[in-house]
């Protein structure tokens, strides 16, 4: 049975066409996957079923959910509509949720605004069995918890068990597990699938990630600028036709080819590094706690290699990351680049890229200042030249430093990071998930950017990531850590097809997969 | 970037105002005329006269130099000292130095206001520039707060990180990325306060520790006038309607600064 059919949904925001003749549809029981790249319109489409559009939007042609046209209905009626008849998970679990109320009482709001009549501790304990089966026992979890004591997992769950309280016959996950580690994200998505399969739910799952929607959607539909350029069942990838099917599917699995052989030689060594925190005194005379980030951790970077620096957020990743690169002091151990310890002198043979494209900027200077930053190191000013050629030599125009950094779009801004990294011709490039806040279109894009940059100036990466397919495709070596510590090491080929450690295992059955890859 | 123009316009009137003060106004202030008292606006004043016959418009015109002579001191004492002291809190966040920094200005917002003002003007004698020097030292926290809450949260910024991957210390870091971020909080809160500074400078001359007779100055002639609110409302009125449009045209000048300063704003323009 249909449940949802949008037919030839065209909108506008301020008179700017944003969707156009947008045709899907969704029946109980089925998962419609619908991909896009950042402004493909796949969000708004969602959003269009809610009548949650930003002020200034016009709709044309027809939303129809369980016979009715949503586009005809009166405010009234769209509430009465939302949450119960369509629930919604989003992508962020930190803002989904209010900081100040229990989850219980987040729980139960949606079950006593649509049945008011409900008495309060009759939809406490329907909460108690939405959370229940959202995986949150009551026993661990208590309605009395607070969003801020559970981890960004356990709050999608409390965000799905809000969106399925009242048991509505569709559900829309815009990109449910973007913020979450693999691990978290295959437990989410398998919830997900299971909550559909139970209740015969329509699932409308919004993703950027071919390979997330590809392993559990029935249907999938690809979106590029406010269209659909095609749909499709699970065997997409053979019957696509679409250019951009074909684009988006090599982009996702693409592989940059790599010339440079590293060379024998260490640049960075890493022996015994060991970082620790102290925790808040939990009683006034008691000893403070110590919270040890990265734990007697020991390696080496050959030059010209790519050496790849996995694992789940808070590993001690960042911490080490920034341990090399000299920001944060250790508690033991050593670390060496080129055989001298990290100060101001070996400074200038490693730069850094960060992974957000728009905090990596201060955003009240030009683009040529802001790239010649590290020149400081140098203690000398950059020549404009040196500024063109860097420029130039990430794919943009030497023109381009005379402009402000939000005139660029992420991808963009992610090439003019690496500019500043490369200005001063450092040895080391420590890429700190460069790419993972990118379209997969302009990831590939920039991997292969990467790719060339090594082969033309010998250059030594260490790029750490959550993401293994970006892993696997750009270093030669791989480490994985865990809970500060470094639990495999190895080729990075063998480490993906042979893992040794069991946490490795799992993290690499956890990852979705594209198929055929 | 209306708001700028008129802001700035309005806010160049009273400057104006108060320049040409020292050249000249219709009459003199420090004559008085008691025949001629509390005379309603006409042409020969324009203002009307005050309880001793001195010209309304032409004590406004010399009271602008006082009232905006404070302020603008004023400010730049609490801007001068307190954003340095905020970014050095911040940059130092958890030492020592925060700690100092912080808990001084604890101390000095304990105190109420008017209080130190009035104790400042005890020890060393009551006058304008003591008045000055008072209402300067509270903007000292007021900016070093704001300061640092906005220095604390761009130093965990990547933009940041990444200069001290460049090398760059905690100073060089604070004048080239924090202040410019935090400028525009500053603008705003400037103005803000620079209006307060109009209104303390008053509240300080009605009670008679600020400007002396015969300085005129827009918070003595509300004093004055307060008595007389009945008989005459015109004394009271214009030297309201002075304070009024300058911290009216600043307010807007700031909001309209703030825009401008902003490079993300000045190209969608």
């Amino acid at each position: 049975m249909t449940l949802l059919s949008i037919e030839n949904l065209s909108l506008s925001i301020r008179g700017t066409p944003v969707l156009r003749d947008v045709s899907l549809t969704v029946a109980s029981g089925e998962i419609l996957g619908v991909i896009g790249e950042s402004g493909s319109g796949k969000s708004l489409t969602a959003f269009s079923v809610l009548q949650l559009l930003p002020e200034g939007s016009a709709c044309e042609g027809r939303v129809k959910l369980l016979g009715r046209d949503v586009l005809a209905m009166s405010e009234p009626d769209l509430c009465a509509m939302r949450g119960r008849e369509v629930g919604m998970v989003f992508q962020e679990p930190m803002t989904a949720l209010n900081p100040v109320q229990t989850i219980g009482a987040q729980v139960a709001e949606t079950i006593l605004i649509h049945e008011p009549k409900t008495r309060k501790s009759e939809a406490m304990k329907r909460a108690a069995q939405a959370l229940t089966r959202c995986e949150l026992p009551q026993n661990k979890f208590p309605l009395s918890r607070y969003p801020h004591e559970m981890s960004g997992g356990q709050r999608q769950r409390v965000v799905i068990a809000m969106a399925i309280a009242l048991q509505p016959k569709l559900l829309i996950a815009d990109e449910p597990t973007t913020a979450l580690d693999v691990t978290t994200q295959a437990e989410i998505l398998a919830l997900l699938t299971r909550l559909v399969r139970e209740d015969g739910m329509g699932l409308m799952l919004i993703s950027h990630d071919l390979a997330v929607v590809t392993d559990m959607a029935h249907r999938i539909a690809i979106m590029k600028d406010g269209e659909v350029v095609e749909t499709g069942g699970i065997n997409l990838h053979h019957t696509m036709k679409h250019p951009y099917t074909k684009a988006l599917f090599e982009a996702s699995g693409h592989h940059p080819d790599r010339s440079a052989a590293p060379q024998e030689t260490a640049l960075l060594e890493v022996k015994g590094a060991t970082r620790d925190y102290s925790l808040p005194r939990k009683s006034l005379f008691g000893a403070a706690d110590t919270f040890r980030a990265v734990d007697n951790v020991s390696f080496q970077i050959r030059r010209g290699e790519s050496l790849g620096l996995v694992g789940e957020s808070g590993c001690g990743k960042s911490t080490l990351t920034r341990a090399i690169l000299g920001l944060e002091p250790l508690q033991g151990g050593s670390i060496l680049l080129d055989g001298q310890p990290v100060g101001p002198e070996v400074r200038r043979k490693m730069q850094v890229v960060f992974q957000d494209p728009y905090g990596s900027f201060n955003p009240r200077h030009k683009v040529g200042r802001l790239v010649a930053e590290p020149f400081h190191l140098l203690n000398r000013k950059a020549s404009s030249a040196e500024v063109d050629e860097a420029l130039t030599s990430v794919g943009l125009l030497a023109s381009d430093q005379h402009k402000y950094i939000h005139e660029f779009s992420g991808g963009q801004r992610q090439r003019i990071a690496i500019a500043r990294a490369l200005i001063i011709k450092p040895e080391l490039i420590v890429l700190d998930e460069a790419v993972s806040a990118l379209d997969v279109s302009i990831r590939a894009q920039i991997l292969d950017l990467l790719a060339d940059l090594s082969d033309k100036f010998g250059l030594t990466y260490l790029f750490i990531s959550h993401d293994l397919s970006v892993v696997r495709a750009i270093t030669d070596r791989c480490l994985v850590m865990k809970a500060g510590k470094i639990v495999e090491e190895g080729e990075t080929e063998h480490l993906f097809t042979m893992p040794s450690h069991h946490y490795t295992q799992t993290l690499i059955a956890a990852a979705p997969r594209l198929p055929g890859a | 970037m209306r708001s700028l123009i008129f802001g700035l316009a309005l806010t160049a009137v009273f400057a104006l105002v108060a320049a040409l003060s020292f050249l000249w106004t219709p009459y003199d202030v420090t004559v008085l005329e008691i025949a001629n008292k509390l005379k309603p606006p006409s042409v020969a004043h324009w203002f009307g006269t005050d309880h001793f016959g001195r010209d309304i418009f032409s004590m406004i015109m010399v009271g602008a130099r006082t009232s905006i002579a404070v302020a603008v001191v004023a400010v730049g004492i609490g801007m001068g000292l307190g954003v340095p002291l905020g970014l050095a809190a911040a940059a130092r966040k958890g030492s020592l130095l925060d700690e100092v920094i912080m808990r001084g200005n604890d101390l000095i917002f304990a105190f109420p206001s008017l209080l130190i003002a009035i104790l400042i003007t005890a020890i060393f004698g009551p006058s304008a520039v003591n008045a000055i020097i008072a209402i300067g030292i509270f903007n000292i926290p007021v900016f070093a707060r704001l300061t640092r809450g906005a220095a604390l949260s761009l130093w965990t910024r990547d933009y940041v990180l990444a200069a001290r991957v460049a090398g760059k210390g905690a100073v060089r870091i604070s004048i080239e990325h924090i202040l410019p971020n935090v400028a525009n909080l500053l603008i705003v809160q400037g103005t803000i306060q620079f209006s307060l500074g109009i209104l303390a400078e008053a509240a300080l001359s009605y009670v008679g520790l600020g400007a002396q007779p015969p300085t005129p100055s827009w918070g003595r002639m509300l004093a004055d006038a307060q008595t007389l609110i009945a008989l005459a409302p015109h004394v009271a009125l214009f030297p309201g309607f002075a304070i009024l449009f300058t911290v009216l045209g600043l307010n807007l000048a700031g909001d309209g600064l703030r825009d401008v300063l902003d490079p993300k704003l000045r190209v969608q323009r």
